[in-house]
């Protein structure tokens, strides 16, 4: 199938600052795709460019193979990072603007629905909490049908409850065969959501893959962990790898019966033991330690 | 015209919620013009100030027909070194002390107190002297003195116009130029880019938005002060109308200028300040500028205040139709295109 959003060698530099550095990737139509990278690492700026509000320093960004233009802003939804939305408007004033500014239109009681704005369609947009605001603003980023949706840390300050909602609204997009592009730090976010993901550091992708392929590639152990007041044996001294982080012993292993059962041998009771398989937060502390430690 | 229309519905809904501009808007040009009214309402406005010491039985019982002129303020002074202190601060315009031998003070950079001296030792002379002496010496040739008639054309309806000219300068400029400002700033300019609003459409539906608003404004205050006011009409009202809803048109478009690119509203207000202080000051809202400096003159003609309250003034006090004010008519018209192109071109989302 043919790619939807192509971005080709992107390079952006700002006065003293390389914020994009070559960056290329694609989406296919349908896919969710994710971003992901540290603060600074170039995520928001490479989607402003891709989302036509910032000039790229050399490079381009194709929609239905043709550069981003106005069939782009018709046919796609974008919720920011940050936005304000104009004053004294209630919610479905607020709707019904962006509503009138595009060909496209959504359904809009599905829509009203689908975000779970009913309630709310006649308060005023400043007296919304947190997790109904962005239910709003992704409501703005779908009143118009768009073929393609772009999310910018969409549940960045929400609490667990509102993220879990959101969640099942990104789901539901889903499932409609609508190409998603999203932003996060959360990995557990990234895991669940998305079928691609794209790691970003200091303006360059270092890895890329389905979040299943890239945790394969990387890792072929298991995590075991110990609270530390139950770990007796020296941890220097330990017949594996072991390392003592805050209040738990950590033992990476390719073989867990094995590792049980020397733990089992040093008299290490068993009781709190947890055993996880890697995770992206695992593979995005990784291979983005270099550039938290600069 | 779907997108204009979106844009503009939801910026007037903007500013019809917004209470306390709604009323700011109002009250302002409501209270300067009762303000105004009631200052220069009584029939005879004092122009001079002059302190008498030592009380005010001195005057009463002087002979002088000095202190039976009109237009002039008599004031009771117990204390002559401070009433001499306010002469210095112009706060009087002259002090006289009755006492033999009597003497007076003016301030010597006061136009105000030249004038009071030149008064005071004419009275000196009974006027029928005067005549008999200028006849005498055929020197002078004294006219004969004549009356106006008709309705007189008070202080409050020669700065009505004014008025309502500022409170709409106000009203476009900052309505437009912080509006917009305050948008880009708080990133709504930017969501907006992400659209397919075109910056055009943007822009008209702010103009026009703006342009409704203020001509209804001054329309309900025009007519809330005319009841209480009366003010003198001589012109048509739509001719009035058509003056006024021209040059908001031109103000708003300067705000536009204003807010074409400006990110901080500091800094918008800053400028916009800028612009509206010398407009209020040198536009001839609260003085005539005849007589003032040519340069100042010249300059006036540059603020669209300027041709806005002439072509108003002229056709409420002068009865002047749409015709006889066509060249300020013009200006205003040639001012907005320019004004709004620039506005247009040099606009930035962000």
């Amino acid at each position: 199938m043919a790619e939807i959003l192509e971005v080709k060698n992107l390079v952006k530099h700002f006065p003293g600052v390389q914020a994009v550095n070559g960056v290329e990737f694609s989406i296919r139509p349908g896919v969710c795709f994710g971003l992901l990278g540290p603060n600074g690492a170039g995520k928001t700026t490479t989607i402003e460019i891709m989302e036509g509000i910032q000039k790229p320093t050399a490079g381009e960004v194709l929609y239905k193979g043709e550069p981003i233009g106005s069939r782009f802003k018709e046919e796609a939804g974008i919720q920011f990072q940050t936005t304000a939305l104009q004053e004294f408007l209630t919610v479905k004033e607020t709707l019904k603007m962006f509503h009138g500014l595009y060909k496209r239109s959504a359904d809009f009681d599905a829509l009203i629905d689908m975000c779970q704005l009913r309630d709310l369609l006649a308060r005023d947009t400043r007296k919304l909490s947190g997790g109904q605001r962005q239910r709003l603003l992704l409501a703005i980023a779908l009143v118009n049908d768009p073929e393609v949706i772009i999310l910018d840390e969409p549940t960045t300050g929400l609490d667990p409850h509102a993220r879990r909602v959101f969640w099942s609204l990104i789901d539901t997009i889903k499932q409609r065969n609508k190409t998603v592009l999203l932003t996060t730090h959360y990995m557990e976010e990234a895991y669940h959501l998305c079928d691609e993901i794209a790691i970003m550091e200091k303006g360059k992708i270092i890895a890329q893959g389905s979040p299943a392929q890239l945790l394969k590639a990387h890792f072929d152990d298991t995590v075991i962990s110990i609270p530390a007041e139950d770990f007796k044996v020296p941890v220097e001294t330990y017949a594996e790898e072991a390392y003592l982080h805050h209040e738990s012993v950590t033992i990476r292993t390719n073989n867990v019966q094995k590792s049980i059962q020397l733990l089992l041998d040093n008299d290490i009771p068993l009781s709190r033991l947890e055993i996880r398989a890697r995770t992206l937060d695992d593979l995005f502390i990784e291979l983005t330690e270099n550039d938290l430690q600069s | 015209m779907k997108r204009f229309w979106a844009v503009l519905k939801a910026r007037n809904l903007e500013f019809l919620r917004d209470r306390t501009a709604l009323a700011w808007n109002f009250v302002m040009p409501v209270a300067f013009v009762f303000g105004f009214a009631f200052l220069f309402s009584s029939d005879e406005q004092d122009v001079y100030k002059i302190g008498v010491y030592p009380s005010s039985e001195a005057i009463v019982n002087h002979e002088s027909s000095f202190f039976d002129m009109r237009y002039v303020k008599f004031i009771p002074i117990d204390h002559l070194p401070t009433a001499i202190d306010k002469v210095k601060h112009h706060q009087l315009d002259m002090v006289i002390d009755l006492n033999k031998p009597s003497r007076y003070w003016i301030n010597s950079t006061s136009a105000n107190g030249y004038f009071l001296e030149k008064l005071l030792l004419a009275e000196s002379i009974k006027s029928e002297d005067i005549a008999s002496i200028a006849q005498l010496l055929h020197v002078v040739d004294v006219p004969e003195k004549q009356t106006v008639s008709g309705r007189e054309v008070r202080y409050v309806d020669w700065v009505l116009p004014g008025i309502l000219a500022v409170n709409m300068m106000f009203s476009c400029l900052y309505g437009v130029g912080y509006v917009i400002v305050r948008y880009r700033k708080n990133r709504v300019l930017r969501r907006l880019k992400a659209t397919p609003l075109l910056v055009f459409e943007f822009l008209a539906a702010q103009v026009v938005s703006r342009w409704l608003l203020t001509v209804v404004m001054a329309v309900i205050v025009f007519v809330v002060c005319d009841i209480f006011v009366n003010f003198f009409m001589r012109g048509s009202y739509v001719a009035l109308l058509v003056v006024f809803a021209t040059g908001s048109l031109t103000l708003i478009s300067l705000g536009l200028v204003v807010a074409a690119r400006i990110k901080s509203e500091e800094l918008s207000d800053g400028v916009l300040n800028l612009i509206s202080w010398p407009m209020m000051l040198l536009s001839g809202v609260w003085f005539s500028l005849e007589g003032v400096h040519p340069m100042a003159q010249k300059l006036s003609q540059v603020f669209p205040l300027t041709h806005m309250i002439s072509a108003a003034r002229a056709i409420m006090n002068d009865g002047a139709g749409l015709l006889d004010v066509y060249p300020q008519m013009l200006i205003l018209v040639g001012m907005a295109t320019v004004f709004f192109i620039i506005g247009s071109l040099s606009f930035r989302w962000e």
